[in-house]
């Protein structure tokens, strides 16, 4: 079979990438690319650790083709910082040890931008439930809520 | 070795604080590289097939099909993983899980595996392998097992611990006994008796990273491997064994973990890694798909356990005894014993007995899961105590109180207690705000006692101080939390720097000496307690350097506050010397300057903790609701509080989750039905309140800090305080976890009929 060449955007870079027709956009960004952190929690959706952004919206990289990247704008937990100035949100998760083993961090991270985004001033409930898609065992979830809402103050100015 | 682990109070600077973890940035920005993030030259994907019934003879296995498809290079079977374990029934039973010998216990036993060139030839190549199996009789359910008629799981196990050994062969592979007095005159003496069965279902540890490891077996008969692991140590002594390699031959590098809660402290795919390496001659990456790690990694066991407990008016317990069943999955074990030595560790009790029955089924092999085997004794004996409070009249913290274990009590299982925290945390709980909060129509409240012993072990860290003087400390103890924060911390501490000039960082199998694995809650007691020995090794070297430096004895140089400072009549006109200026001088003065340590961690001191939680109840659908949820446990001493927190959250929240959801399904077929987690269903975000903590530090005797380990007892208490929560919202008493929406409803159902 004939692998596919894709033409895609990956955290503001070009990038063009062969793969094979049933790699998902997860193996095509740790295998092909070595953009590993994204993680690979469950491969069917149910747990976020790949969680990423395409064109804008907020999806499970296991659940897209890799072929499906193709002229997409792709944001991945490698894009979130500028240089070495952390996102306040991936401050704010070093301040309140909102993680603890850290495999699930990068998709919570991902997940939390895309509220931050949407809704700049979400109440806890907004959070947990806009979090709901990305499982967490090491936490409880009490951490990472706080590190939430802390972060969206900051970037109000607050 | 002279070092005095002897608890000393102290002033402490470093250790208490919050500081950012060293790994933490790494963590945040997706450069943390766990078990799957890491890939060798020429690198080949490995893929396992499994049985797909609980119980078949294999027959044969066909591999030459998969064999001949272009890019397969190497197909195993167990003939590929021969039997070394000479005669080592622990370690054949670790082999034959690894890749199923003759039979097939479960489904989702590995049969055979393949490395290709990638993982799509990979999976084709499994497909093109044909098994050939007779099925067997299976058995999957704990009672069902120890039933009369029951299948064998195997025909050659005879229960031991019984005298003389039973003529039959039997599902119970051992029975064990705890205890002290006479129950049975206890029981006499009693006004009140509760006496009821409990059940727990089958959990898993529900880790976010499956398992993974890529294995590099060389030519000239070493071996190197990476792997997601809570002991590379231990992985690396059992994959040796099991593979026949020299142990200093085989280099195991621990990678970043994503979860293990005791599902990483066994092997499952690395030995066989390790032999589709040997056979291809090139390194296999080999990760488990979600599926499989439900279907044949973890879990905890299955339980049935009947409870009798009984005292007198006045709130006085005068007998307790629990008769517990544990599954063991195929191979025996003592998780049942386990919870016959937890069940009632809490209380001071005159007469006391738990037996423990390993039970044998067609499921996977029971693993280590957080404090295993408690939490469910912890449920059976703490609804029952609830009970006996309520049939009494007294309120459930008071009668804990007044029965609660203390310093100088003999415990049900054996040792005699020092200091210890049962009693702070139940005051602490009765006086809690959370004790006086209104409830609302539909809710309840729910209190529970939790016990881990807490272990200790073998440990050994390097300490050594670089030509600036920052610090970097080498841990063989694998951080699953946080402990590289904490033991820079102890560091920094001991040394008199700060935590921003040291770096911990967890050393591979072949820079340090041997270590344990982090389980027991091990980690931050066994490794500060060594990284304090390293630190004043080192301390012992600067004050021979600066004694050097100066040109006086050794005898008079103190160390204070990060400085060799001189002492007595002569030198008092000497400044100190920081330690910066020390290791600068040091090539000048004897070369590099480390500290080593070397030693087993006696003295765990043991854990408890009191959990409070409120649960509202929908009586139309069965659904529960945890409304607030309060931890207090007892950590010796925190050391890094934010992550002592996190520990008690993180337990408390898995316990959730085994109380109300969490279930293992088996079919009639015996195939697990919910291999995934859309149906295994964990606590999401929007499933739980914020979990409110208190810390309290009633100092370990045995470590210089006080420290006691604190990650396992959080998830003991939950599964009863939510049990006792929902029967008391309710009004039925619930008695089968989890207490999903249909078992609510049905208890529901019962209580309207009565």
């Amino acid at each position: 079979m004939t692998a596919i060449a894709v033409s895609t955007t990956i955290n503001g870079d070009d990038i063009e990438v062969l793969c094979q027709t049933e790699e998902t956009l997860l193996d095509v960004l740790r295998d092909r690319l070595g953009l590993t952190g994204a993680k690979e929690g469950c491969g069917t959706g149910d747990c976020g650790a790949c969680s990423v952004i395409v064109d804008g919206r907020l999806v499970c990289a296991c659940l897209v083709l890799g072929a499906e990247a193709e002229g997409r704008r792709i944001e991945t937990i490698e894009g979130m910082a500028k240089g070495d100035e952390l996102h306040p949100l991936q401050s704010s998760f070093l301040e309140h040890a909102a993680l603890q083993c850290g495999v699930c961090t990068p998709g919570f991270l991902i997940a939390a931008k895309d509220l931050l985004e949407r809704n700049p001033d979400p109440s806890e409930e907004e959070i947990r439930f806009a979090l709901a898609g990305n499982l967490c065992r090491c936490t409880g979830y009490d951490k990472i809520v706080r590190a939430v809402q802390d972060a969206a103050t900051v970037m109000k100015g607050g | 070795m002279n070092f005095d682990a002897k608890f000393a109070a102290k002033k402490f600077n470093s250790v208490g604080t919050r500081p950012v973890r060293p790994d933490g940035v790494d963590k945040v920005t997706g450069r943390a590289r766990y078990g799957a993030d890491f890939n060798m030259p020429g690198q080949l994907a490995g893929a396992v097939l499994r049985s797909p019934h609980a119980h078949a003879k294999i027959k044969k296995i066909d591999v030459s099909k998969a064999e001949k498809l272009k890019g397969v290079k190497a197909v195993i079977t167990a003939d590929d993983l021969p039997d070394l374990t000479d005669g080592d029934s622990g370690l054949y039973n670790i082999l034959d899980n690894c890749m199923a010998r003759g039979r097939a216990l479960y489904d989702g036993h590995a049969v055979a595996a393949v490395a290709a060139i990638d993982a799509r030839t990979a999976r084709e190549a499994l497909k093109r392998i044909k098994v050939t199996y007779q099925v067997l009789p299976h058995v999957t359910d704990v009672d069902e097992a120890v039933a009369p008629g029951a299948p064998l799981v195997h025909e050659d196990v005879f229960t031991s611990g019984i005298d003389p050994r039973p003529k039959k062969p039997s599902n119970v592979a051992k029975r064990s006994e705890y205890g002290h007095g006479d129950v049975e005159k206890g029981f006499k003496q009693a006004d009140f008796i509760v006496e009821r069965r409990y059940r727990t279902e089958q959990t898993h540890q529900g880790y976010i990273e499956p398992h993974a490891c890529v294995a590099s077996f060389n030519a000239d008969g070493t071996a190197d491997m990476w792997v997601c692991t809570q002991g590379h140590f231990v992985f690396r002594q059992t994959c040796a064994d099991l593979l026949g390699i020299d142990v200093s031959k085989l280099r195991v590098t621990s990678s970043e973990i994503g979860g293990g809660f005791g599902g990483k402290t066994h092997v499952w795919i690395e030995p066989v890694a390790l032999a589709l390496s040997r056979k291809a001659g090139r390194p296999v990456k080999l990760v488990m798909p979600r599926e499989d790690v439900f279907r044949a990694s973890g879990p905890t066991s299955a339980t049935s356990i009947d409870v009798r407990i009984c005292a007198r008016k006045d709130g006085t317990i005068t007998a307790a005894q629990a008769d517990l069943r544990y599954s063991c999955g195929p191979y025996r074990d003592m998780w049942a014993e386990l919870g016959a030595m937890t069940s009632f560790a809490c209380y001071d009790l005159a007469n006391v007995k738990s037996v423990g029955h390993e039970v044998l089924v067609n499921r996977p092999k029971t693993a280590a899961y957080r404090a295993p085997s408690a939490p469910m004794a912890a449920f059976a004996v703490e609804s029952a105590i609830d009970e006996l409070a309520h049939e009494i009249g007294m309120d459930p913290v008071e009668f804990r109180i007044k029965n609660a274990a203390k310093e100088g009590t003999k415990s049900s299982y054996g040792p005699v207690y020092g200091p210890i925290g049962i009693g702070p945390t139940l005051d602490a709980a009765r006086d809690h705000p959370h004790m006086a909060a209104a409830l609302g129509k539909n809710q309840g409240r729910g209190m529970a006692c939790g016990f881990w012993f807490n272990f200790g072990g073998q440990t050994c860290t390097d300490l050594n101080i670089g030509l600036d003087g920052t610090v970097t400390l080498a841990v063989g103890t694998v951080d699953v939390g946080g402990a590289r924060a904490s033991l820079s911390l102890v560091a920094a501490e001991e040394l008199g720097i700060s935590y921003d000039e040291v770096k911990a960082v967890v050393a591979d199998t072949s820079t340090l000496g041997y270590n344990d694995m982090t389980d027991g809650s091990r980690g931050t007691f066994s490794s500060s307690m060594a990284t304090i020995s390293a630190a004043r090794n080192a301390i012992g070297v600067m004050k021979e350097r600066a004694a050097a430096m100066w040109d006086i004895p050794v005898e008079d140089v103190v160390w204070e506050d990060g400085h060799a400072k001189a002492t007595g009549a002569g030198h008092g006109n000497l400044p100190p010397l920081s330690l910066k200026e020390i290791a600068a001088a040091a090539p000048k003065t004897g070369g590099p300057i480390a500290g080593h340590s070397e030693l087993v961690a006696d003295g765990a001191g043991v854990s408890f903790a009191t959990h409070i939680c409120d649960v509202e109840v929908d009586p139309d659908t069965g659904a529960t609701k945890v409304l607030r949820y309060t931890v207090i446990q007892d950590a010796g001493k925190a050391v890094h509080p934010d992550y002592v927190e996190g520990q008690y959250q993180g337990g408390a929240a898995q316990g959730i989750g085994w109380a109300l959801n969490e279930e293992y399904i088996y079919g009639k077929d015996g195939r697990l039905q919910n291999p995934g987690f859309l149906d295994y269903r964990i606590p999401v975000c929007s499933d739980l309140p914020m979990i409110d903590t208190q810390i309290l530090e009633i100092p370990n005797p045995n470590h210089p800090y006080g420290v006691r380990g604190v990650g396992e007892t959080s998830i003991v208490p939950p599964l009863a305080a939510i049990a006792n929560a929902v029967s008391n919202a309710v009004g039925v008493r619930l008695a089968h976890i989890p207490m999903s929406p249909p078992r609510i409803l049905a208890a529901l159902d019962t209580k309207k009929k009565d």
